[in-house]
């Protein structure tokens, strides 16, 4: 099936730790609980410092976002493990960040959830490319297309069919490797 | 192979694995705590069903530690879900804050911070509590929900931080597929001089490779200046492998943690059997590099990432408003050891707190005694504000009541803590500079960042 992305995009520097994508206070909320995961996503990238990003993720009063991609520097999602990270983002209707590169733990946390795709961009984009700018995003060729310029982007490979699936559990139980929830 | 691929080797019932191999490996312990553990336990019963248990309830270890002491109710109703959880599955490695397994646990406001509220069973910061509590043993592997898990790896095991549906996972399953990282050598020449401690190893190391040079790689520690380290300085170095973007951090074993865990799972009557790695003779890295620790000087990761690298001494121009010990990383007894070495009879001149990591270290500190008078006592005379309640704290900011925290912008917080992302210990407009317990303490007494050992002779 051929996937698009087609939104507007928030563009973040190098370093965008899990504090800045979720601060540390809200971690009080449980994400399977299904009332604190939308407050989750109304609180995603709160933690960004407001002198350097004057423009809100998730504008006041709320609860989702008008960016589904959000293109960044290096180590994206550095800092904690807390699954809460990439989930605050899914919950607010990310579908995509493309970044120069990943946290470890950031990356498979986003393709264990299903929440959104993390791309590796191997070219540094944060800085042509400004918050609000229409972009859209090709699953089946693996680029990003942005103010009439098309990037190549690295392939998801193995982890694409996981965050297709909806993430780990769903993946495994569609390939046999767990049986289905009681 | 380099000790990580003979762990994970081993862990998969394969002779040998290389770096990129993806493998299944059998999971010897999975920790969870207040933060992540409750979304784990939701993911284990959402996927294995309502009635599901555990795949082996002497292997998960549940130790509450972030937001504790604490008013805030969403927090204290996750402490109660964990308790919950352990009584329904017999779990018998759940160091719950209060005694009674039927009871809620609620914050004393009106005691507050000096005052201790926890019981019997509590024992603090999480990675602390996995080595005290004898949970970390040579050889084996170790998952857990918090990225800081890798400080487990100074006991010569493979450990790494994982995200609540991993950990759901593992709960049903006891299994996780991982990639086999390439491992990073440094080896370790010569020992610390006075003044210099593991955080100084540690900082020196991630402003050598940067905050991302060892994204998805192991960190292997190993040479002959690693026998001079204790096990808290090894505890230290493992512990910011993350902050380098590790998968994990990891030590050769020698006499020191053989007796440090021989000791610990005695103890606390945990598994005592464990099979040491060692590196072999033609283990094949991507870095490999040689550091003479007797170089090494007190050490600064500068606003606002840990890779931001000064030595203590070329920063006396930054005017501090606040001081902080405490945590996994610098809340240990011998870092309060360090710190009180310093400040003994002196006064510190800005705002500083202080947090022991678990019950045992606040216990040590009341303990020793130098010159008649307990260190915990030096402290406060030196006016260093301590609570008696061991837990995270202000490390990583938390709910606005938090001990510590820093609820002001602009703040410049000298601290022994870990991480210094904008946000990170409250505020996110106020300034984190990480060092080591003996430059907090120095600095606390001159308001400005300061080389410790213009204060020890
Ligand atoms: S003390 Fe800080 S770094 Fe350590 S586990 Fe707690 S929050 Fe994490």
């Amino acid at each position: 099936m051929a996937k698009t992305i087609t939104s507007k995009v928030f563009v973040v520097q190098d370093n965008i730790d899990t504090d800045q994508i979720i601060p540390a206070h809200y971690l009080n909320l449980i994400p399977t609980i299904p009332e604190e995961y939308a407050k989750l996503g109304s609180y995603a990238m709160a933690g960004l410092p407001d002198d350097q990003y004057p423009t809100k993720f998730v504008p006041e009063g709320q609860v989702k976002t008008p960016y589904g991609i959000i293109i960044a520097g290096r180590n994206f999602g550095c800092g904690s493990s807390r699954e809460h990270a990439p989930i605050a983002l899914g919950a607010a209707g990310v579908e995509a960040v493309v970044a120069e590169s990943f946290a470890r733990i950031f990356f498979r946390n986003s393709v264990a959830t299903g929440e959104l795709y993390p791309f590796d961009t191997p070219e540094r984009l944060c800085e042509s490319v400004k918050t609000g700018d229409e972009a859209t995003l090709d699953l089946d060729h693996d680029t990003l297309t942005v103010n009439g310029k098309t990037y190549q982007l690295k392939p998801l490979g193995d982890v694409r069919p996981v965050i297709d699936a909806g993430g780990l559990f769903n993946y495994a139980r569609k390939s046999g490797m767990i049986a289905s929830a009681q | 192979m380099t000790l990580t691929e003979k762990i994970l080797a081993r862990a998969s019932g394969k002779p040998w694995v290389r770096p990129g191999d993806n493998v299944w490996v059998n999971v010897d312990v999975l920790m969870t705590h207040d933060v992540c553990g409750p979304g784990t336990i939701g993911v284990f019963k959402r996927e294995f069903g309502k009635n599901a248990k555990v795949w082996d309830r002497k292997k998960v270890v549940i130790i509450p530690d972030h937001y504790i002491f604490t008013a805030d109710a969403m927090s204290n109703r996750n402490v109660d879900i964990l308790r919950e959880f352990a009584n329904e599955q017999g779990l018998e490695y759940f160091y719950d804050v209060i005694d009674d397994p039927k009871g809620q646990w609620r914050f004393d406001t009106a005691k507050g911070n000096g005052v201790r509220q926890f019981g019997g069973r509590y024992s603090g910061v999480c990675h602390s509590s996995l080595a005290q509590k004898g949970h970390n043993r040579p050889g084996e592997v170790l998952f857990g929900t918090d990225s800081h898990t890798c400080q487990s790896g100074a006991f010569n095991q493979f450990a790494t931080g994982i995200g609540n549906t991993d950990a759901g996972f593992i709960l049903g399953t006891g299994k996780l597929l991982i990639k086999v990282p390439e491992t990073m050598r440094f080896f370790f020449e010569g020992a610390l001089p006075r003044g210099v401690m593991g955080k100084d190893v540690i900082l020196h190391l991630i402003g050598e490779i940067g905050f991302d040079g060892a994204t998805y790689r192991a960190m292997q520690f190993e040479g002959p200046g690693v026998s001079s380290l204790s096990m808290d300085d090894r505890m230290t170095v493992t512990n910011m492998a993350i902050e380098a973007g590790g998968k994990n951090g990891i030590f050769t074993c020698d006499q020191k943690t053989l007796d440090y865990v021989n000791a610990r799972v005695a103890a606390n009557g945990t598994k005592n059997t464990f099979e040491p790695v060692e590196p072999d003779a033609d283990q094949k890295v991507i870095y490999d590099k040689t550091f003479d620790l007797s170089k090494l000087e007190p050490t600064v990761a500068c606003h606002p990432d840990p890779g931001q690298r000064k030595l203590a001494k070329e920063l006396g121009n930054i005017k501090l408003d606040r001081a902080y010990i405490g945590s996994c990383t610098g809340g240990k007894t011998s870092d309060f050891l360090a710190f009180a070495e310093v400040v003994k009879g002196k006064s510190v001149k800005i705002d500083t707190f202080g947090v022991p990591s678990t019950t045992e270290v606040l216990n040590d500190l009341k303990a020793t005694k130098w010159d008649g008078q307990s260190v915990w006592d030096i402290l406060a005379s030196a006016g260093v504000r301590l609570t008696e309640n061991p837990g995270c704290a202000a490390c990583l900011g938390g709910p606005a009541d938090t001990f510590g925290r820093v609820n002001t912008a602009g703040i410049k917080c000298i601290s022994a803590t870990n991480r210094n992302f904008p946000g990170r210990m409250g505020h996110k407009e106020a300034q984190v500079f990480l060092a080591s317990p003996a430059t907090v303490a120095a600095s606390a007494l001159t308001g400005k960042i300061t080389d410790p050992r213009e204060f020890l002779c």
